[in-house]
């Protein structure tokens, strides 16, 4: 069978399109490639999907710790605290059965116990939490200065906020917020290693490459395989927020642009 | 546990949980806790070795050690962790086994690896086919350690490294001025200081470590994660005397809170010790304290 057949076969398998059964033996480089591959169209989905929703969320947060109403506060902190103090593996587990418990008892929830809802929903509040700490940091150290024009244009409330504090917040939080987009997309890896089932064997990379190890109890060729797409999806993620790093920072002189440092990061 | 638990189905609300809650099961439960804790206990250090090894050989003069350690270092965070700790157990495992292959049974013509499988002679086995549980299972906690240990020694390596060249400049070149060599330079100049700067990043280190330590399940140990899903499932009369039905979220609802705590403790600890490092030190923190006592 040639590599091309084996894409077409298996080059949507993780979304269920293509070859039912996967491969059971005599595993060729092109399947476990291709196969990996296949899988890392959910941890894209997932990584994408929270961060993107979890970046408004993360900037109510933020704006929630700063400010001075304590109904906001308490709630904003508390939030935080418990989404950053447990670990995402006990999270993703205690998530799973609270929605089947919820399914039980209203059928409605179906949907919340599979994998690209339940577990979307706990990644994004996680990250929510991550960036709405990193925010909240950035928010306090806006220059006094930077404020303080901003009030003697006139600007107040709405305004102020949209031009002033927003855009310096970002600027501020970039490099750290990079960061944490990095750590996202590697934790989209431990979905279907908790509770939430790979329903007719739809899992994502690290699930088709653990696959392989069991299968042919070979490490040494599907987690290197593994390895080589996260370090691509690294480098994209790198790369995307670079631009955009310099986008929010056009209006600086050149010497006085924050240097981007690529630090990805820990487990959570 | 109790005397009164003879019958459980005859007790009131209260006295059924005190017998449920200290029933054999539930001890290997609370057993696993201090699994996890000796995890951390044995791995913080070991990881701060080899993260303080994997730091040294970045510095390193000569290019392949220095290349080495950098490798080291780049390739364990560019790749999530998880997918380490999969590894490493399989490749650990299969190496330690090859080895003793090689060293056992040296007239051992088959390859290894037949197709799908690893095939070592009945001697080189690890543990021995032969030995009791508690050795399999000891086994089994030891490669974790090591895959720990590996992965996060990386990450210390980061913030040692990182913690080396904030130390000022001007002290290692007065110390140079001074005679000493490369040698005594790191270890009596370089290193008593770098602590103060590494610190927060190693903070930072053992918190992720503690929340790392569910993942200990994927490794194949019994730890919370394990005896959380076996003990909150359905259980019917037939098996047990304690049936109920599903209590897996109120088991991970209480590990959620066990982790909860031991971060924030481990937080106000970390605080303290901070406080007490910076102290007389000419850092903003350090700085801080002074005024506060000027004031």
């Amino acid at each position: 069978m040639s590599c091309l057949q084996t894409i077409q076969d298996y080059g949507l398998r993780s979304l269920g399109y293509g070859e039912r059964l996967l491969p059971k033996t005599d595993f060729t480089l092109c399947e476990q490639f291709t196969l990996i591959g296949s899988g890392m169209i959910w941890n894209v989905y997932f990584g994408v999907m929270a961060l993107v929703t979890g970046f408004f969320f993360a900037t109510a947060l933020a704006l929630g710790k700063a400010s001075s109403n304590i109904w906001l506060r308490k709630p904003s902190e508390w939030f935080i605290f418990i989404f950053r103090g447990s670990p995402l593996f006990i999270q993703f587990f205690f998530a799973y059965f609270f929605f089947l418990s919820l399914k039980k008892a209203y059928p409605m929830f179906d949907a919340f116990t599979s994998a690209w809802l339940g577990a979307l929903i706990v990644l994004f509040f996680n990250t929510a939490a991550y960036s709405g700490e990193i925010f909240y940091g950035a928010l306090r150290s806006i220059p006094k200065g930077d404020v303080e024009a901003a009030d003697a244009y006139g600007m107040s409330g709405w305004a102020r906020f949209r031009r002033i504090i927003w855009p310096t917040m970002l600027r501020l939080a970039w490099p750290a917020y990079t960061n944490e987009a990095i750590f996202l997309f590697h934790a989209t890896t431990l979905v279907f290693f908790s509770a939430f089932p790979a329903w007719r064997q739809k899992g994502d990379a690290l699930y088709y490459a653990s696959y392989f190890a069991d299968k042919t109890f070979n490490p040494f060729v599907p987690y290197p395989i593994l390895a080589f797409y996260f370090i691509l999806l690294t480098l994209v993620i790198v790369g995307i927020f670079g631009m955009i790093n310099t986008r929010l920072n056009r209006h600086l002189p050149k010497a006085r642009k924050a240097k981007m440092r690529f630090r990805p990061n820990l487990a959570r | 546990m109790f005397s009164y638990c003879a019958d459980p189905d005859t007790l009131g609300t209260f006295r059924w949980f005190s017998c449920y809650l200290t029933n054999g099961v539930h001890m290997s439960f609370y057993l696993s806790f201090i699994k996890v804790l000796a995890l951390l206990a044995i791995t913080a250090p070991v990881a701060l070795a080899f993260g303080f090894a994997g730091a040294m050989s970045a510095r390193s003069h000569i290019p392949p050690v220095s290349w080495l350690g950098k490798g080291y270092i780049a390739i364990v965070r560019g790749v999530p962790d998880i997918a380490f700790f999969l590894f490493f157990v399989i490749a650990l495992d299969q190496a330690f086994e090859w080895t003793r292959h090689q060293i056992l049974c040296p007239d051992w013509t088959d390859p290894i690896r037949q197709g799908n499988d690893f095939l070592v002679c009945a001697q080189a086995k690890l543990p021995l086919g032969t030995s009791p549980e508690w050795v399999h299972e000891t086994y089994g906690f030891f490669l974790a350690v090591i895959t720990f240990a590996i992965v996060f020694g990386a990450f210390a390596a980061n913030v040692l490294f990182g913690g080396m060249r904030a130390v000022p400049h001007a002290q290692l070149e007065t110390a140079e001025a001074y005679g000493m060599s490369r040698r005594q330079t790191f270890w009596r100049v370089l290193v008593p200081q770098m602590w103060v700067y590494a610190l927060p990043g190693l903070s930072n280190l053992w918190m992720v470590l503690i929340k790392a330590t569910p993942l200990l399940f994927l490794l194949g140990v019994e730890d919370i994660v394990y005896w959380a899903r076996e003990l909150g499932g359905t259980k019917t009369s037939k098996f047990t005397a304690y049936p109920h039905g599903d209590w897996r979220m109120w088991y991970f609802l209480f590990l959620l809170v066990f982790y909860l705590a031991f971060t924030r403790v481990s937080e106000i600890a970390l605080e303290r010790l901070m406080q007490k490092l910076s102290h007389g030190q000419a850092t903003t923190g350090g700085e801080a304290q002074r005024k506060e006592a000027v004031a």
